[in-house]
């Protein structure tokens, strides 16, 4: 056992950041949030991951940690008030953050969490001084306490407590003061919390999806940009759906939301202000601009100009202004994604005549191929964590996979029809993509991490692509 | 068309009255018929719409590709040359020559396909004679199929050059 004598230092009760998530006047006017079902993969067969990939190669095995049961009752709290947070009060809301917490690991194949509704609901004494005989007796290992508490403001102060059972040791505690509107943030980074404790690995639930909302039929798709939690969770569409919307990517500190618009009958670039609801165009030019992205510091836009048959890939400051290009190649060069520190852009490119990925550093100096093993490769996607590059695998079908920086150790984490524009979690642990299926061109956003297991589609409330996974809020 | 020869007509007709003994240098028409009726309303679109140059392409306003490819071919060719005449013989319509791809590729790369498609056809016509000033290009990518199929026949109608006449 690793984590025996673990100090327990956390920081408790910081001031969660109030997040300007207003309801906002968005430029086009979003209707009402009609909740159509679910759109469904057709070919579930096809979701059957391919374990014969070669995936054990290069993954360290983790599954130590993923068998660990944990019990996660429901959070107690010191007295069952009236909240925004919840009709029924702050002893509800306590079923509900242990419910969002055992969901967040369930969901990605964590542990083996046991939720509240299976387990008995600690008084509100207990939570720091836990009654082990009651836990160890249901054979948990680990065990999530928490409470939740409505302060004279409205506010919610939520405690997270995780114990080893057969330690009877306390390895980690934090707290939170959020807005009840924010209440399934708490839940989240109680998630986080016991998922870096135990993993070792960094936080990632706390952390929101943008993404392209797609109704109608295939040869009138109307799309749609929309955001929402890593869950599922508060989600909400921004534009309407009258312009076309392709390709959103939230900036770092996640104000903003770069993304191609066919706003006024070409494909331009806007950065879409989350807390005014206005957008400005990005790039001022009569060519067409698009596959925008951010630099790690949230400082400039990388996007892809075609002008005739020759595209190029440019940078331009977030604020808008003149254009640098970093591309000079006939062929066309598109996409691109930074390295975490800054340093590198990895891209796409056609110039040896079909799809490959190349890297340059970020003023366009050195650019080589690296990708060497067949077929087309497009979309790159350079890990948070910097170690990792996924991108689609063109060979017939599209699929998921993830190489090295140096292009080696080709891996596939898919195997479907068309799996492509892979996005990574903000631990680099997990890959979201999109999948499209035959004939209907219904798509779905899915998730598989980065040992190929756990694949699981996204529940989105329509159609669903172009997932841009942003980093942990802040 | 049927203005002019009208008007030449009559212009001759007075030019007769006028200088009766002067042998006409080139036959007259035939005199004094009666003026004719005037014309119907035409039912059809006007020339020079959209309507009208896609009723007069009968499906030549339509190239195709190749997978990945955005070269123009002789049956392409000939659609272009078609096009090149109507927008030669109508100066006033400006057009728009739309690109597309299948749905068998990345999304940011079939935008600039499209676009090399859509330029492709636009260069063809510029070098038929058509300003380049009266053409336009755009891209849709993959973003809007004509065929909804998942097939080979599906995604050879929908890799294409459309160009569509904008007043």
């Amino acid at each position: 056992m690793i984590l025996r004598f673990a100090a327990c230092v956390s920081a408790f009760l910081i001031a969660a950041p109030a997040l300007a998530q207003s309801p906002s006047s968005p430029v086009e006017t979003p209707p009402s949030s009609t909740a159509a079902p679910a759109a469904q993969a057709g070919d579930s067969a096809a979701a059957q991951q391919d374990d014969a990939g070669g995936l054990s190669v290069v993954v360290s095995d983790d599954n130590a940690w993923r068998d660990l049961g944990i019990a996660i009752p429901a959070f107690a709290t010191n007295q069952d008030v009236p909240t925004p947070a919840n009709s029924q009060g702050t002893a509800a809301l306590g079923l509900e953050l242990a419910r969002v917490i055992t969901a967040d690991l369930r969901n990605n194949g964590l542990f083996r969490p046991v939720g509240p509704d299976a387990l008995p609901r600690p008084p509100y004494d207990r939570i720091m001084a836990p009654d082990y005989a009651v836990w160890s007796g249901r054979s948990a290992e680990m065990l999530v306490h928490g409470y939740v508490r409505a302060g004279s403001d409205g506010r919610l102060t939520v405690g997270c407590y995780l114990y080893d059972v057969a330690l009877q040791d306390q390895l980690d505690k934090a707290g939170w003061v959020v807005e009840p509107a924010d209440w399934r943030r708490a839940a989240h980074k109680c998630a986080d919390l016991v998922y870096s404790r135990l993993s070792g690995e960094d936080p990632f639930f706390d952390s929101k999806i943008a993404y392209i909302a797609e109704t109608g039929p295939k040869d009138n798709r109307v799309k749609r940009l929309a955001i929402m939690d890593s869950d599922g969770a508060n989600h909400r569409f921004i534009t309407s759906g009258q312009a076309t919307a392709l390709t959103p990517r939230y900036s770092p500190d996640y104000s903003k939301i770069v993304y191609l618009s066919y706003l006024n009958g070409n494909p331009r670039i806007y950065i879409y202000d989350i807390g005014t609801g206005r957008q400005r165009l990005i790039v001022q030019s009569d060519y067409p601009a698009f596959a925008p992205r951010w630099s790690p510091d949230g400082k400039w836009i990388l996007y892809s100009m075609a002008k005739g048959s020759n595209t190029d890939i440019y940078r331009v400051s977030a604020n808008g202004g003149q254009s640098e290009r970093l591309t000079d190649n006939p062929g066309i060069d598109v996409g691109g994604s930074y390295s975490p520190d800054g340093s590198k852009i990895v891209f796409e490119s056609d110039r040896s005549g079909s799809q490959q990925i190349y890297i340059m550093n970020a003023d366009g100096s050195n650019q080589r191929r690296i990708s060497f093993f067949g077929g087309r490769a497009a979309t790159p996607e350079w890990s948070p964590r910097g170690d990792q590059i996924a991108f689609t695998h063109i060979a017939g079908d599209l699929r998921v996979a993830v190489m090295s920086p140096s292009g080696g150790n080709m891996r596939h984490l898919t195997n479907g029809w068309q799996d492509e524009a892979p996005t990574w979690s903000p631990n680099g642990r997990i890959v979201q993509f999109f999948r499209t299926a035959p004939n209907s061109g219904k798509t779905s956003i899915w998730q598989v991490d980065l040992t190929g297991r756990n694949l699981r589609e996204l529940p989105t409330p329509v159609g669903a692509s172009d997932p841009a996974w942003g980093p942990v809020l802040p | 068309m049927r203005y002019l020869v009208t008007g030449v007509t009559m212009a001759a007709a007075i030019a007769l009255a006028g200088c009766a003994k002067k042998a006409p240098e080139e036959l007259p028409p035939p005199p004094a018929a009666p003026a004719p009726a005037p014309t119907p309303a035409p039912t059809g679109p006007q020339p020079g719409t959209q309507a009208h140059f896609s009723q007069a392409m009968m499906g030549q306003d339509v190239i195709y590709f190749d997978t990945d490819k955005y070269d123009i071919d002789a049956e392409d060719q000939a659609a272009l040359r078609q096009q090149a005449q109507y927008l030669l013989q109508y100066p006033s319509a400006n057009a728009t020559v739309a690109g597309h791809a299948d749905e068998r590729g990345t999304r940011d790369y079939n935008l600039a396909l499209g676009e090399r498609r859509a330029t492709a056809a636009k260069n063809y016509l510029v070098s038929l004679g058509v300003p380049s000033t009266r053409l336009s290009t755009i891209s849709y990518g993959k973003e809007r199929p004509v065929a909804t199929g998942s097939n080979p026949q599906a995604w050879a109608k929908n890799r294409r050059a459309v160009t569509v006449v904008v007043n």
